[in-house]
């Protein structure tokens, strides 16, 4: 099973998301912002980082990178995709999920250690997950603020397609303290801290971001 | 050479932390007129010539797909005499 991790200039977390992908037992594959070609990957991760700087908006050029039209693309037909971070601000500009990250609410770039709860087990990114269940993972931004109208807040609450909320005291402003969404169809989720760094206790706070890669593996050879 | 402005805004419910920070920052140096503080970008286009209404309709649709997030923002073109 291959799984593709784009890397935009700027990206940060592509080795890591690479990394925490061969260790859920899949093949990591490198996608190239420029290239018009997804060789032929079953799925996508669009790592955290800083792509084209965040300038203008975070995410806002890297949506229109050629690799990203046979992104989403694919992605509308189904292909699982999974923005982590700065990835997920670029699905958000790409109109693939809904909503915008926008600046911490106390203005501060956050990076600790963060508890969240894993609230949608039916996404091919978090089926090895139990409901309900908490892990610990690193949260690292300075934009990850998700804000939408009531109207898409009460539809993603009504449709249960938060997938996970921190845990505790809200860290950045988060509405209804979501960390995570997906979209109608359930193939496409955005994560704001990284369980790509959390796959191992040697180098992470847990190992329990490896479920994110376990559960794609498993929705993959399905 | 004409200039298009195109001032970009959070719209009016979205929490703005950064105008925040600089309405708290104000009084702290001795201003004390502002109610409140909202922080936005402004971009500043130039095109030969005068610009026709079809040179604006490009803009405001750029206006709409890169330069400001409708879902967060507002923009307003004008031009600059």
């Amino acid at each position: 099973m291959r799984v593709g991790v784009v890397t935009f200039p700027g990206t940060l977390d592509d080795r890591d998301a690479a990394r925490a992908v061969r260790a859920g037992g899949a093949e990591a594959v490198s996608l190239w912002h420029g290239d018009a070609d997804l060789k032929k990957v079953d799925a996508v991760i669009l790592p955290g980082g800083f792509s084209y700087g965040d300038y203008l908006r975070c995410g806002a050029i890297s949506r229109f990178a050629p690799v990203m039209t046979l992104i989403i693309e694919e992605a509308k037909k189904g292909m699982p995709l999974l923005g982590i971070c700065n990835g997920f601000q670029v699905l958000c500009e790409s109109h693939l999920l809904p909503g915008a990250l926008t600046r911490n609410s106390d203005l501060h770039f956050l990076c600790r250690d963060q508890k969240i709860s894993i609230e949608n087990i039916n996404t091919p990114w978090t089926l090895s997950f139990t409901q309900g269940e908490e892990i610990l993972i690193p949260l690292k931004n300075g934009e990850g603020s998700f804000q939408c109208d009531d109207a898409t807040l009460k539809l993603l609450e009504g449709e249960g397609r938060i997938i996970a909320r921190y845990v505790g005291e809200n860290p950045n402003g988060s509405r209804n303290l979501i960390a995570g969404i997906t979209n109608a169809q359930g193939n496409v989720v955005g994560l704001m801290p990284h369980p790509e760094h959390a796959i191992d206790t040697l180098t992470g706070p847990s190992a329990q971001g490896l479920g994110f890669f376990t559960s794609i593996l498993n929705a993959l050879v399905k | 050479m004409t200039k298009i402005v195109v001032d970009v805004m959070l719209k009016p419910e979205i929490l703005d932390p950064q105008g925040n920070a600089v309405a708290s920052a104000l009084p702290r140096l001795g201003f004390t007129f502002a109610q409140s503080v909202r922080q936005g970008k402004r971009f500043e286009i130039e095109v030969a010539g005068e610009p026709t209404a079809a040179q604006l309709a490009e803009v405001e649709k750029a206006a709409e797909v890169l330069l400001s997030n409708p879902v967060i923002e507002n923009y307003v073109v004008r031009v600059e005499k």
